[in-house]
């Protein structure tokens, strides 16, 4: 009963606490815009902001460029996760090609995306390929990375308790390498969602004609602060609830062992 | 002689410059339990790694009769899968479900632990988990174990304790066993023969065989006079009883 109390209590200090927060931020925000310190077309007031929220919920827009924002970094994150973990495992097994490609790939991999939008567009165009294209960059050389990695520090041990129980080739792939290193591709794939989640906003602004990074430039030559942070703030929920997703991940029972040790 | 199970002749190892391992020869007959002590350093596990085929000698023969498992110090299970998914991998060879079921509950109440079948290794002590890889390399029909230092990883009460499950599950299940050790009580409550290995590069420097039935007591008189040998043979005793006992006997003489 001690046990459950506590937890009751834990779970609406977790929910208490965080809104008290917020609370206390829109209160500083509605003071900061009360006191004038800024002027009405730099800042809005909330009011305005939630009358902004409701117009586009009305409208459509919003809900249209969420959709396509989701859609764009879902193309290019799952086609840079599904490349660069079989290329991360080549790498990561063969010494050679390690050598060989590592270089390259450091290079690229801190290389801002950001760098390619206009190349993106030359060859792309303003559009969804652009901005796949840029997301996939920005998600494929640290999925490579890590996953080599992971693969290259997998004890020798598991690989010598295979072969005696008569586990090879392909059945060692998948009974033995994949999942040694789940925990680690769980972890590097919410650390790249979020990185193509911030990188798709600065895509859109460029390189799109819809999207919600488009939508904060059109708000932003429209001047209409209230939009622009009724964006902003979709921008940060989505960006919490995708990795509140992959956060499901680690939740699998065979990949807790990589995270309570 | 082509029954002996594991069979060495004039094993070298080196790697590069350093010589590890000269010129060993052993044979350990079908069910016989041998341990290998030593320095900490002196080629042991190398030892280990040529019976079990992982590495190859630089001269000399190794020859196998049998299917070998090795049992390691710790971190040998694979941590994604279950306790009784872990023990099933050494009933690959059955392909019935059922049976293969089956003789995964026998195992989980040799080593005592069912109710455990659904945990995954982090969730268990060290103690339960040198258990399961024991149950995992006893599974099916394996002929040799050999096992490198599967219990320094312990406690030492828990080392204890292991000792006699060993020794229960062999007597269960015989086995061709070799194991290596720095644990020289351990040598000595668990082989039929230790073997004591010198400074690198390692020599066959002293044998001793112990005839008395396992599980021993650890303050079996034969298990202490075997300990006292070995370490005698180490250079860390130095027969201080005997020439006390001696001088005793002189005084009351």
């Amino acid at each position: 009963m001690a046990v459950e109390t506590t937890e009751n209590t834990n779970a609406a200090k977790s929910f208490l606490l965080p809104l008290v927060v917020v609370v206390a931020l829109v209160a500083l925000w509605t003071a900061v815009w009360a006191s004038g310190a800024f002027h009405e077309s730099a800042l809005p007031s909330p009011i305005a902001v939630m009358r902004g929220f409701g117009e586009e919920l009305k409208s459509g827009r919003l809900i249209n460029d969420l959709i396509t924002s989701l859609f764009r970094v879902s193309c290019g994150f799952g086609l840079a996760a599904a490349l660069g973990i079989p290329l991360g495992l080549w790498l990561g097994q063969k010494l050679s090609a390690r050598i060989a490609f590592l270089p390259i790939i450091n290079f690229f991999r801190n290389l801002s995306p950001l760098a390619w939008i206009p190349f993106a567009i030359l060859w792309f165009g303003v559009g969804d390929a652009s901005a796949i294209f840029l997301i996939f960059l920005s998600a494929f050389f640290p999925v490579i990375l890590a996953t080599m990695a992971a693969v290259a520090n997998i004890p020798t041990v598991y690989f010598r308790v295979a072969q005696n129980y008569g586990i090879n080739g392909l059945e060692r792939l998948t009974q033995v390498t994949l999942p040694a290193i789940l925990p680690q591709i769980i972890t590097t794939l919410r650390v790249t969602a979020g990185l193509s989640w911030l990188v798709v906003v600065a895509a859109e602004m460029i390189a799109g004609r819809d999207g919600l990074g488009f939508a904060v430039m059109d708000s932003r030559n429209g001047l209409r602060t209230d939009l622009l942070v009724v964006e902003m703030i979709v921008i940060g929920l989505i960006g919490v609830a995708l990795d509140r997703l992959l956060v499901q991940l680690t939740k699998i029972q065979s990949v807790r062992w990589g995270y309570e040790r | 002689m082509s029954s002996k199970p594991l069979q060495l002749e004039k094993v070298s190892r080196s790697f590069g410059p350093v010589e590890v391992l000269r010129e060993i020869s052993l044979s350990i007959a079908r069910g016989e339990f041998v341990a290998v002590v030593g320095p900490s350093g002196c080629g042991k596990t190398t030892l280990l790694n040529l019976m079990s085929g992982f590495d190859q000698p630089s001269s000399g023969l190794i020859a196998r009769d049998g299917q070998v498992r090795m049992v390691y110090q710790q971190d040998g299970l694979f941590p994604w899968l279950t306790v009784a998914e872990n023990i099933a991998l050494g009933l690959r060879h059955l392909k019935k479900q059922q049976e293969q079921a089956r003789q995964t509950d026998e195992l989980l109440r040799l080593i005592r632990l069912e109710g455990f079948e659904s945990h995954y290794p982090h969730q268990l002590s060290g103690g339960m988990r040198q258990r399961v890889e024991l149950a995992r390399a006893l599974a099916g029909q394996s002929d040799i174990l050999l096992l490198d230092e599967p219990f320094s990883a312990l406690d030492y009460l828990t080392r204890l304790r292991l000792r006699q499950e060993l020794a229960r599950l062999l007597d269960e299940r015989p086995r061709t066993v070799a194991l290596v050790t720095h644990d020289i009580e351990e040598a000595a409550q668990l082989a039929d023969r230790v073997i004591v290995l010198s400074e690198r590069p390692a020599q066959i420097r002293y044998e001793l065989s112990i005839a008395v039935k396992r599980p021993r007591d650890l303050t079996h008189p034969e298990v202490v006079s075997a300990i006292h040998c070995i370490l005698t043979e180490l250079g860390i005793e130095h027969d201080h009883e005997r020439a006390a006992g001696k001088s005793l006997a002189a005084l009351t003489e």
